[in-house]
């Protein structure tokens, strides 16, 4: 997928979300690190173009809420959580670049919790690759991308790598 | 960059890269204390030993919030109700402590080098909180995140570190770490109170307060340990706080915007005055014990890991 497409699929997301809960009131977008920050990033300023205010952006930080932590030797770079706003009676749309296994959503939900009782939590990913390992699934998906378990689904985005595409790579 | 150590026994060992990592970490984990539920999962299932031969407020209850706040289990043992005083020794205790297989021994003991000696016999992770004269390196580390929020940067930056330099394990630590970050670091303190060859360490040394101060961006005092008195090291309280105190005259000399540390507990009136250390236009103190738990915490996840 290259930047058109990546574009084209946040302009819709964009639309659904603000269509499927009747406008922005009481919406925050909450950036999943890091992939998610730079889409809810591009989500916001969409969504803000369209309704003509701005809407809330959290960056969460996962890692600590994760299953594999105290397996793992080496321990993930941890980045800032950064939430500025109450989540209470809010309408939290997490924002995700790929849906894979599901465990990453399982802890952002979590660790969502934390910081307040949100009125709904609902899930948007620009590539949903399927082999979910948990029970969750996606309220607004860029695009639904069936992959084997040997190859990994890359999303590079300018803001990060500096160019916007999507590769289905081989393992490696 | 990856963590790659079992125990944190002095900042005189740490890269520069290494410390690094910790105060971006500890930034990452001052948010958690600010949460409604000030409480994360990392840890869950961990067992942390604070193993406490001398007394200590602030950092006791740092490590053991640090490791609350991570869900890890959290014991403290004083060596005043332990079997310490039915004569066991260091090792025999240490050893003991092993066979319960905790995960991380935070230990303070009076005498220089008793961490080390832990490291070596444990195969858990073992911080030093504090070594008789020699290290505490947990302190040294919350003292440059303290630094590097209110100044942004450690180069260039002249640090005072004034008092009993000799008997001060903060000092020591605070040397080595500031200039390894590249800060300038200069001593001031009665002649009694300065290791010999001190200089070695790459500090300049002052005989007067003034001069060292002047011109700092950072002024860091140390607690007169009132004890060391009986030894002769200095005649009185009312001289010392005389020649070596920080006061509304003398701090004029620092630049406008110096910051006041102090590691606590503070005498006040004697190395500082009270008006001082509750200036809020000066003093960080109690902001140094706001990162303290947030270094603690960065430093039982990065060394808390799985066998693999």
């Amino acid at each position: 997928m290259d930047k058109e497409g990546i574009e084209r699929c946040l302009t819709r997301i964009a639309y659904e979300i603000l269509e499927k809960n009747k406008g922005m009131e009481n919406i925050v977008l909450m950036g999943i690190r890091t992939g998610g920050v730079f889409l809810a990033q591009r989500l916001q300023k969409k969504m803000s173009d369209i309704e003509h205010a701005t809407i809330p952006l959290g960056i969460l930080d996962i890692t600590l809420y994760r299953d594999d932590i105290s397996a793992s030797k080496k321990k993930p770079h941890l980045g800032e959580t950064k939430i500025n706003f109450s989540l209470d009676d809010k309408i939290v749309i997490l924002v995700d670049d790929v849906l894979f296994t599901g465990r990453t959503i399982r802890a952002a939900m979590d660790a969502l919790i934390d910081f307040g009782r949100p009125r709904m939590i609902q899930l948007a990913v620009l590539i949903d690759r399927g082999h979910r390992e948990l029970p969750i699934r996606a309220d607004y998906v860029g695009k639904n991308l069936p992959s084997s378990l040997w190859e990994a689904v890359r999303v590079d985005l300018v803001e990060k790598n500096g160019v916007d595409e999507v590769v289905i790579e081989e393992e490696t | 960059m990856k963590f790659e150590r079992k125990d944190i026994l002095g900042i005189q060992d740490l890269s520069v890269n290494e410390i690094n990592l910790i105060l971006e970490t500890a930034e990452s984990f001052l948010e958690i204390s600010t949460r409604p539920i000030k409480k994360v999962p990392a840890l869950r299932g961990k067992t942390i030993i604070n193993l406490f031969y001398e007394a200590s407020t602030r950092t006791r209850t740092s490590f053991e919030i640090a490791g609350k706040r991570l869900s890890a289990d959290t014991i403290n043992i004083s060596s005043s109700t332990s079997s310490v005083v039915k004569g066991e020794t260091l090792i025999d205790t240490a050893r003991n402590l092993e066979a319960m297989n905790p995960d991380v021994i935070v230990i303070r003991h009076s005498a220089a080098g008793a961490p080390h000696l832990l490291a070596r016999l444990v195969k858990q992770s073992i911080i030093n909180a504090g070594d008789g004269a020699h290290e505490h390196p947990t302190q040294a580390l919350l003292d440059m995140m303290t630094i590097k929020e209110h100044k942004g940067k450690f180069s260039g930056l002249k640090v005072a570190i004034i008092g009993d330099i000799e008997h001060s394990r903060v000092a020591r630590s605070n040397i080595y770490g500031l200039s390894k970050m590249g800060a300038n670091v200069v001593l001031a303190g009665p002649a009694t109170m300065l290791p010999r060859d001190i200089e070695q360490m790459g500090v300049k040394v002052f005989p007067h307060v003034e001069d060292a101060i002047t011109k700092a961006d950072v002024v860091m005092m140390l607690r007169i340990q009132l004890e060391r008195q009986k030894q002769n090291i200095f005649p009185s309280l009312r001289e010392y706080s005389q020649r070596f105190s920080l006061n509304r005259n003398n701090i004029t000399l620092a630049k406008k915007d110096v910051i006041v540390m102090h590691p606590g507990p503070i005498n006040r009136g004697v190395e500082i005055s009270p008006d001082i250390a509750d200036d809020p236009s000066f003093s960080v103190i109690l902001d140094q014990v706001n990162k303290g738990i947030a270094v603690r915490m960065a430093l039982l996840y990065l060394l808390t890991g799985g066998s693999e």
